[in-house]
């Protein structure tokens, strides 16, 4: 068998070959003009005001104007209230998890529904629970008959956040039922055959096996979750509401789009985009804090 | 089976029962609106129609755009993941396998970059498209939806590539193989599966995308489905079946993927998780 020869570290730089740069290059410059650039931009515009062929440094007004808007506001507000669909999505997908694990009759089959909505198109799946949640809709003449009064869904100011979430867990919770499901199948039979034999009831079961074990998964998923309802709303609500009635359904996403392109005032949006970065990476950092401190708790 | 086992065997099985409907009610929901008349929809919200009608879907076809933006986002969906698959897979090699300097930093880049809400870029990236003159063009658009898919594509890979057995590559390089030539011949066909799942992922996510869509091609005729139907309603806002048909038509694609490939749906999800 020949042996390599030990290269000497002048030789081996000399020796580095030139592909790998090549390779990589379309990907580093794609990246540098989609992400790199717009995020230096973004805080440049933030400060400006942001005309057809002219730009003006304004320092701070922009922040001072959004800070001082009620409509931002309440976008913001509406966001954080949708952060509350993260503790029900990971307690559904938990749940649901465990029973299908559990290997139930048909739990592929259920499987297979539980994530059907999430592929399907927020376009159109936020028009047809439109149409269901019109005053006149599939739901209230299904409360009527129940003996319900029914509600203006989305035509009511104190409900139409909670409707939009509605949609939103149903077509997220697939995504958590399958993730935890396909972690699941890898904790080790033995693990629960021993808590098993030391008597371990469902409850203590799961408390003590499932979710430590499960505990990267359930971070993952609340991490992809809470990114989720900060930015990736548009849809449902551009689709079921117009961020209305009046501005009771804004969210930033929303607010930063009519800004830029109702009002075409660039400066204001990327002011308020700048926000959600500077949020956005607060919580990512924490988040990984977090872990590197837990993984080093356990080492 | 004891009866209390029994019991409760009994209790999930309504519970997933439960589930199944609150899942697939909107789906039957679009299906049947879209097969009923303006007429009907209106005292027969329920059940399937009594007078099924395709008016709605000849409506679709004939009588809107809707064809022309069903080929726009499909053009636009193709081209979008063929390049991003194409630049991300040379990219992910170089990571994995060309162990560059810097490798490492760019890796790490890509991880932060997948938390990145594409929100934060379409301002900047809006006002250089209206100046480099690509604002209504499909290749502005391709531009930046395979940008933004790079960060998960790349990551996806590389943690594929990683799996791949050191003998593959020492074996290719004794023949002489050189790395393009070795990445396509021998690294992609392994990659098979993980590529599958790449490409159906990304397809769906640029098939659904509203926002850059809505802004970055605003004229009719450029229009993806997507914004199309989204304008659609605003137009037909009182003819649920018609927009329910063109909802049915923008759902398809996607549906009929995942039912013949659910697995590899399942695992892309997956894969974006866990090392």
């Amino acid at each position: 068998m020949p042996v390599k020869q030990p290269i000497s570290p002048g030789r081996r730089r000399f020796r580095q070959p030139l592909w790998p740069y090549l390779f990589a290059l379309p990907m580093v410059l794609w990246l540098l003009a989609v992400f790199g650039y717009p995020m230096v931009k973004v805080v440049q515009y933030s400060f400006q005001v942001v005309g057809g062929k002219t730009v003006r440094w304004v320092g701070l007004a922009n922040y001072k104007f959004i800070l001082r808007d009620p409509i931002f506001w309440k976008s913001l507000s509406n966001n954080a209230f949708l952060l509350l669909a993260v503790p029900i999505l990971l307690a559904l997908s938990l749940l649901f998890a465990i029973l299908l694990f559990e290997r139930i009759r048909g739990w592929r089959f259920y499987r297979a529904v539980v994530f059907l909505p999430y592929v399907l198109a927020p376009t159109a799946v936020g028009l047809a629970f439109g149409y269901m949640y019109q005053y006149n809709g599939v739901l209230n003449t299904l409360l009527r008959h129940l003996g319900v009064a029914g509600a203006d869904w989305l035509g009511k100011a104190s409900l139409v956040m909670p409707s939009v979430m509605s949609v939103i867990i149903w077509q997220q919770l697939g995504f958590g039922v399958v993730l935890f499901l396909a972690r699941l199948m890898s904790v080790p039979a033995e693990l629960y055959e021993a808590a098993r034999i030391d008597g371990a009831n469902w409850w203590q079961e799961h408390r003590h096996i499932t979710i430590p074990q499960l505990r990267l998964a359930i971070e993952f998923f609340a991490v992809v979750e809470v990114i989720t309802m900060l930015s990736w709303v548009f849809n449902y609500v551009y689709v079921m509401t117009a961020g209305g009635p009046g501005f009771a359904s804004h969210v930033l996403e929303y607010y930063i789009y009519k800004n830029a392109f109702a009002f075409r005032a660039m400066g204001v949006a990327s002011a308020v985009a700048v926000m959600l970065l500077a949020v956005t990476m607060v919580l990512v950092v924490f988040y990984f804090r977090l872990r590197n401190a837990s993984q080093a708790a356990e080492e | 089976m004891s009866l209390k086992a029994r019991g409760r065997a009994l209790f999930i099985q309504l519970l997933m029962g439960l589930m199944s409907i609150l899942s697939l009610y909107p789906l039957y929901f679009i299906l049947v609106t879209s097969l009923k008349s303006q007429r009907e929809y209106v005292y027969n919200l329920w059940a399937p129609p009594m007078h099924p009608t395709l008016a709605n879907f000849v409506e679709v076809f004939l009588g809107s755009k809707m064809p022309k933006w069903f080929v726009n986002s499909l053009i636009i969906t193709v081209v979008t993941v063929g390049v991003s698959t194409i630049v991300a897979a040379m990219g992910a090699y170089a990571i994995a396998r060309g162990r560059f300097w810097g490798h490492r930093a760019v890796f790490n880049t890509m991880v932060g970059l997948l938390v990145v809400p594409p929100v934060i870029l379409v301002v900047p990236m809006f006002i250089l498209m209206v100046r480099v003159g690509l604002i209504n063009t499909f290749s502005g658009v391709i531009f930046f939806y395979a940008g933004l898919l790079i960060p998960f594509s790349v990551y996806l890979l590389v943690n594929f590539f990683r799996t791949l057995p050191e003998e593959v590559f020492d074996a290719a390089l004794i023949d002489g193989c050189s790395p393009l030539v070795m990445l396509w011949r021998i690294v992609m066909p392994l990659a098979a599966p993980a590529l599958i799942t790449l490409i159906v992922v990304n397809a769906v996510w640029v098939w659904n995308e509203l926002f850059i869509a809505l802004v970055f091609l605003q004229k009719e005729e450029l229009r993806t489905l997507m914004a199309g139907l989204a304008l659609f309603q605003g137009r037909y806002s009182t003819n649920q079946p018609l927009i329910m048909a063109g909802s049915l038509v923008g759902l398809l694609p996607a549906l009929l993927l995942y039912l013949f490939g659910q697995r590899y749906f399942i695992r892309g999800l997956t894969a974006g998780s866990f090392r």
